[in-house]
């Protein structure tokens, strides 16, 4: 349970961390809260020769409301983005999937930008900065650029990434007046990765869905957004039924995979449920129609 | 593999350590500072046991390497009670006999100083969401749970009093 052994660094500009990131390459690993990484090292899943740390980089910590949008700085600790009274008016989805993240303790240490750049598939901040179309802002050696995050997420625990490049800022759209949010995640022991979750919001005009979107994760390589499926309901009753309808939709239009320990009946199950419950949740005091 | 100088402030007080930059920071603690209080169980972040507070926030101090640690303050359970006398939260645990073999309660003490300090009016699911980053394998937990609530409500009064 002792890494092995690996070469510090700790920058002090962004300039500096990226001409160590171009040195090294993949031989180096950059280090932010260090709550997925430092396990893996002491673990020696990951046995990278050079670590480097962020956490001299005060100034990419941080959360700034640039009007329709929420920028938030990669070393962001979830803490903060859970209890952020900006990012709680701006994308409360976001806040309390933080919220969910780990216990107290971690979230005190982990970051947004290392939690996206990790990539587990199962964790809340690529599930909800996908679900709401969340750009992310990457700084390499040649200039900076930014993707939506559904294409920085490529794989399980893989990103668009280069060698060479940081997750700077992530940008979220900020909520529409009248949009309805919740976040909805499920795992055996409090505080683990989610054996599946789902994220929704949802516009109404009058009684009926005039905006919906789902994402789910934990059921496959990268968060699903489940972009057409919502569309399809979208002028649809906002009641009970329509509810239910989309449950059965969307735990249809995964597919997950029999593992040892929770079989794919189990998960589907679990995302019909978990997606119910988040639209009751939106829909609970929308107007019915009689 | 070369080791690095570096000083870790702890408890206010400095000290120096020539360590590999892979050492754990709670091992730092035990070893080099001979600090003993803080606990080492999974070392992978799970059980909270060498939670320690870093510029007064809880941290897993296995989750961080000494070289991470040199321009922080560290706060460890040798430094929570004052002049012999026990912190209310100490104080609340041992009435409430909230430990048995005590090996997870360095890390709840330091977990629930900050806790306390941030929600000083927390419900009993609060408390318990927040102790779910701290096994433990005696207890049950409900007695660590009525002793947090206990040392709340005494430090609101302490607090309202002066």
């Amino acid at each position: 349970m002792k890494p092995a052994v690996f070469s510090y660094h700790r920058p002090r500009s962004l300039e500096e961390a990226l001409s160590l990131l171009t040195l090294y390459g993949f031989d180096a690993k950059v280090i932010a809260g260090g709550q997925s990484l430092a396990p893996m090292m002491n673990m020696r899943f990951a046995q990278p020769a050079h670590l480097i740390d962020l956490n001299a980089l005060p100034q990419f910590a941080g959360v700034t409301r640039e009007g329709d949008t929420l920028a938030i700085g990669a070393m962001t600790r979830h803490h903060e983005i859970a209890t952020s009274a900006t990012v709680r008016a701006a994308c409360p989805l976001l806040a309390d999937a933080a919220a969910t993240i780990g216990h107290y303790a971690i979230r005190q240490r982990g970051t947004l930008g290392g939690s996206l750049a990790h990539a587990d598939p199962a964790a809340q901040m690529p599930l909800i900065a996908s679900t709401l179309g969340a750009r992310i802002d990457i700084a390499g050696p040649d200039g900076s650029r930014e993707i939506p995050a559904t294409q920085f997420l490529t794989s399980v625990m893989t990103t668009d990434l280069a060698a060479d490049e940081i997750v700077r800022t992530v940008r979220f759209p900020a909520l529409r007046a009248g949009e309805r949010h919740a976040f909805e995640a499920y795992s055996r022991r409090h505080g683990d990765f989610a054996i599946a979750a789902c994220a929704v919001t949802a516009e109404f005009a009058g009684s009926k869905f005039s905006g919906l979107r789902i994402g789910l994760g934990g059921v496959a390589d990268v968060p699903l957004v489940l972009e057409e499926l919502a569309a399809g309901f979208v002028g649809e009753a906002a009641d009970t039924r329509t509810v239910a309808r989309i449950a059965d939709a969307v735990a249809g239009a995964i597919d997950p995979h029999d593992q040892p320990d929770i079989s794919a009946a189990y998960r589907r199950d679990l995302v019909k449920a978990l997606t119910a419950r988040a639209l009751q949740r939106v829909t609970t005091a929308v107007p019915q129609d009689s | 593999m070369e080791k690095k100088s570096i000083y870790l402030s702890v408890n206010g007080a400095r000290h120096e350590v020539h360590c590999e930059p892979r050492k754990l920071l709670s091992d730092a603690l035990r070893e080099d500072c001979r600090l003993t209080g803080t606990h080492v169980g999974c070392e992978h972040g799970v059980c909270g046991a060498c939670t320690v507070l870093i510029d007064g926030r809880p941290a897993r101090s296995c989750l961080t390497y000494a070289v991470q640690a040199d321009e922080v303050q560290i706060t460890t359970i040798e430094a929570v009670a004052t002049a012999g006398r026990l912190s209310p939260l100490q104080q609340a645990l041992h009435e409430c006999h909230g430990l048995q073999c005590g090996f997870c309660t360095p890390g709840i003490v330091m977990t629930f100083e900050a806790y306390l300090r941030e929600h000083p009016q927390p419900t009993e699911a609060e408390v318990r969401e927040a102790l779910s980053g701290n096994l433990c394998r005696c207890t049950g937990y409900q007695n660590i749970v009525r002793a947090i609530l206990l040392a709340a409500g005494r430090m609101r009064a302490e607090t309202a009093h002066v």
